[in-house]
């Protein structure tokens, strides 16, 4: 019964969502993602409807998810890291050169004056053009020019009446009429004003003979290495196209003296600091779960509530606070003891100041799992090394602290991984900050990702190329980390299992 | 008395770490309270009490904290909850069944969360640029497309945590179970998931807390002040010119947001721990 229950319902979410989505895939005549969706509901269907591969039933729903948002911008990241995508480099060669002939038009002196008409064929926004001299009506599309016979004039030039034509007011659909370009001969017709058109013509121009960008007596040769037309001088035009450039982002890491002495200050502090904030975490947090682990402690319930605390609070807006505690001006510390010190200014203070930030927002989270390792620790372990004669420093030390390890290295990893990536901590806090005079691009406490999001994302630079290819050095540094630490795990766990 | 002796430098040990973990949240709850609610008039205790920034928080026309505070809300506890669910539902096959590419499938579970995710950004860009033309409901501004991508993380650390549970539940249970007639799914409904309760419980805190707190692929996506949840809105309180008049509201707003992270914690205070436990023993 319940067999034939689950079956019906599988295949009615199912259809209820190809229901959903597969109209506007046809609409826009996207036939390949049409496909793929079909595929991807017959195999879904064909699972739940089989009583074969039960593993499988309980796996594809969250794979369906993990592929799609996480496998696949990781494979999109991968494959953008060999290539110059960036600001200047966003599209295809043909999108460069329209947008360069675009950018030089320039008003042609001796073309007729036009008096501008705007009007919808078939919802379309059409341009009725009267020539100011020989008042010939034309009708402009994004197609070209073609004349129109049986328009009805009026003084001022302005058409009237048109067969076949709607005519608008010109600030109906003022964004389209922006956006017409009526191509011509020598150039294009666009609007200028509302009543007006002129005819505009591009001084530069590319030439396919020549492969490239002409303008006046100059010329700009395309380059496809580098996706830029450049002149004889070696000078590149600002628009340029996207191309491959192979292990170039990954070489200039290491060849590019303005990159590689800074990338490997940043890595050497991202290491210590993801490594400082697993060890500082991890021995408070245990030392607290150590205090609390005796059954003569009172107030247990108590003391955890409050030390969980700080792990409960949001964490982005504690960031924000903890910024502005150390606020030179007005903040908290400089208030309540006094003092006037730039306390996140100096490179020593802000690292010392974010670890303990880290730390206070990470111990909680070590303390819980920490407890939970510790009662799951027979007490005749450690009882037992005390009957051999062991201190307590040597029973902790030889019995419960391996034990404890054995048990958290997991979550240890994960932490680890965590803090390497720790975006939200450096750019709430300082942001990267203290800069050097010289240097705006990277700060004192840059992590590999804050220091990547800034090429990427800020400071008109853009270079997701080169971001991508950093990303990937930072999944192969934490990928290689964590899987040796995993491996040396296995072989414990052997050991005192 | 002998009792103390013996507990006396524990006591000492957790009352100094308690005075480290409360300054900052004394000082928010001070600020809060504060009159003046400005940043260089805050103090560690509070110099007079009014609800005014209570107040600000919600009648200022030029923030709408109500709508950022439902909206976490609803996300956090969406995502939550079917991260869960697709989680364990992972985790009972990783630990109940062998398939081919099992061990494969566990290692790059965890791989994957291990890449710096941000510059994922860029492809959901790409995608949801698309998304938004063909499905609108689903595209920039709407929280059900944020959903989505969050359910993108659903597996991962989470799933580990729960296999390492699982397989702390003996195998005889579902042994029995199934020479009594009962198919895969009545185990895992029946019995399964009634036991692994505790672990539920825990992991769906910790994606209510990451989730609630996610910063970065909210910024990119949810563009409209309406749209907004708490971290985007509540960064957006402390701008540049703002920073030092808007602090009360602020920490108005941040004890605001800490009442249900903190209520969910008390009400699961006993599963939490022990669900950790298990999890991390035989993870």
């Amino acid at each position: 019964m319940s067999f034939l229950v689950s079956r019906i319902a599988t295949l009615a979410i199912t259809a209820a969502i190809l229901f959903y989505a597969v109209p506007p895939l046809i609409g826009a005549q996207a036939w390949v993602a049409l496909a793929i969706l079909a595929a991807a509901a017959g195999g879904v269907a064909y699972l739940y409807l089989t009583p074969k591969h039960i593993a499988a039933k309980y796996l594809v729903p969250g794979t369906i998810f993990l592929i799609i948002f996480q496998v696949l911008p990781i494979l999109y990241t991968f494959t953008v890291a060999f290539t110059n995508l960036g600001d200047g480099h966003r599209g295809s060669k043909q999108e460069a050169i329209a947008a360069i002939e675009r950018e030089s038009l320039v008003e042609i002196p001796d073309a007729p004056d036009y008096a501008l008409t705007v009007a919808l064929a078939d919802d379309k926004v059409v341009f009725l053009l009267v020539d100011q001299d020989t008042k010939a009506v034309q009708v402009g599309t994004v197609e070209g020019l073609s004349k129109l016979d049986g328009a009805e004039v009026g003084v001022t030039g302005k058409v009237l009446s048109a067969p076949g034509y709607e005519i608008i007011q010109a600030s109906e659909r003022d964004a389209d009429v922006q956006a017409l370009v009526v191509p011509t001969p020598r150039g294009a017709i666009k609007s200028s004003g509302l009543s007006r058109a002129i005819e505009l013509e591009a001084k530069r121009k590319y030439d396919a003979q020549c492969d490239c960008v002409v303008e006046g007596g100059k010329s700009w040769n395309a380059d496809d290495a580098r996706g830029y037309f450049v002149d004889s001088d070696g000078n590149n035009l600002i628009q340029g196209w996207k191309v491959n450039v192979g292990w170039a982002n990954f070489t200039r890491t290491f060849s590019d003296p303005n990159i590689s002495g800074h990338f490997l200050g940043v890595l050497i502090w991202n290491l210590v600091f993801a490594l400082s904030s697993v060890a500082l975490t991890f021995a408070l947090g245990m030392a607290v779960a150590l205090a609390l682990h005796s059954p003569r402690m009172r107030g247990t319930r108590i003391y955890r509530t409050i030390l969980i605390l700080p792990y409960a609070m949001p964490s982005f807006a504690m960031l924000l606070v903890w910024r502005d505690m150390f606020n030179r001006d007005f903040g908290l510390l400089n208030r309540v003891l006094g003092t006037d010190l730039d306390w996140l200014g100096t490179p020593t203070g802000a690292r010392l100041g974010l670890l303990m930030v880290n730390l206070w927002l990470g111990f909680p989270y070590m303390f819980l799992v920490a407890t939970g390792a510790l009662q799951a620790i027979p007490r005749e372990l450690t009882e037992a090394s005390g009957m051999d004669g062991a201190s307590p420093w040597q029973s902790f030390r030889r019995v419960t602290l391996p034990l404890l390890l054995i048990a958290l290295t997991p979550l240890l990893i994960a932490s680890f991984a965590f803090n390497f990536n720790n975006f939200n901590l450096v750019r709430f806090v300082t942001n990267g900050g203290p800069y050097a005079v010289d240097n705006s691009l990277v700060g004192k406490t840059d992590l590999l990702i804050t220091y990547t999001y800034r090429l990427a994302f800020e400071g008109g630079q853009g270079q997701l190329g080169f971001a991508a290819a950093i990303s990937t050095f930072i999944f192969a540094i934490v990928a290689t980390i964590s899987t040796i630490a995993f491996r040396r795990t296995r072989a414990q766990e052997e050991v005192y299992s | 008395m002998r009792t103390f002796k013996a507990v006396w430098w524990r006591h000492a040990i957790l009352l100094l770490v308690v005075v480290f973990a409360l300054v900052p949240i004394a000082f928010v709850v001070s600020a809060a309270l504060n009159p003046l609610g400005t940043l260089n008039t805050a103090e560690i205790y509070p110099t007079g009490a009014s609800l005014n920034n209570f107040k600000n928080l919600f009648s200022d026309p030029s923030h709408s904290f109500g709508l950022w505070f439902v909206n976490s809300i609803f996300i956090a506890l969406a995502a939550s909850f079917a991260s869960v669910f697709l989680s364990v539902c992972a985790a009972y096959s990783f630990s109940r069944m062998r398939f081919k590419g099992r061990r494969v499938g566990l290692l790059s579970l965890l791989l994957i969360q291990m890449f710096p995710q941000f510059l994922a950004v860029v492809a959901i860009f790409v995608v949801f640029t698309e998304v938004n033309e063909l499905y609108p409901t689903f595209g920039f501004d709407s929280i059900w497309g944020l959903l989505l991508l969050y359910l993108g993380g659903a597996l991962g650390v989470n799933t580990y945590l729960m296999k390492g549970f699982l397989d702390t539940v003996p195998r005889e249970l579902d042994e029995s179970a199934t020479v009594d007639g009962a198919s895969h799914a009545q185990i895992f409904w029946r019995i399964i998931l009634p036991l692994v309760a505790p672990v539920l419980a825990v992991t769906a805190m910790l994606s209510f807390i990451t989730t609630i707190n996610e910063f970065l692929i909210a910024n990119i996506f949810l563009r409209e002040d309406d749209a907004k949840t708490l971290a985007l809105g509540m960064f957006g309180l402390l701008g540049p010119d703002s920073r030092n008049a808007n602090f009360g509201i602020f920490a108005a707003g941040t004890l605001l947001t800490a009442i249900p992270t903190v209520s969910v914690f008390l009400w699961l205070q006993r599963y939490i721990v022990s669900g950790l436990t298990m999890g991390a023993v035989k993870g």
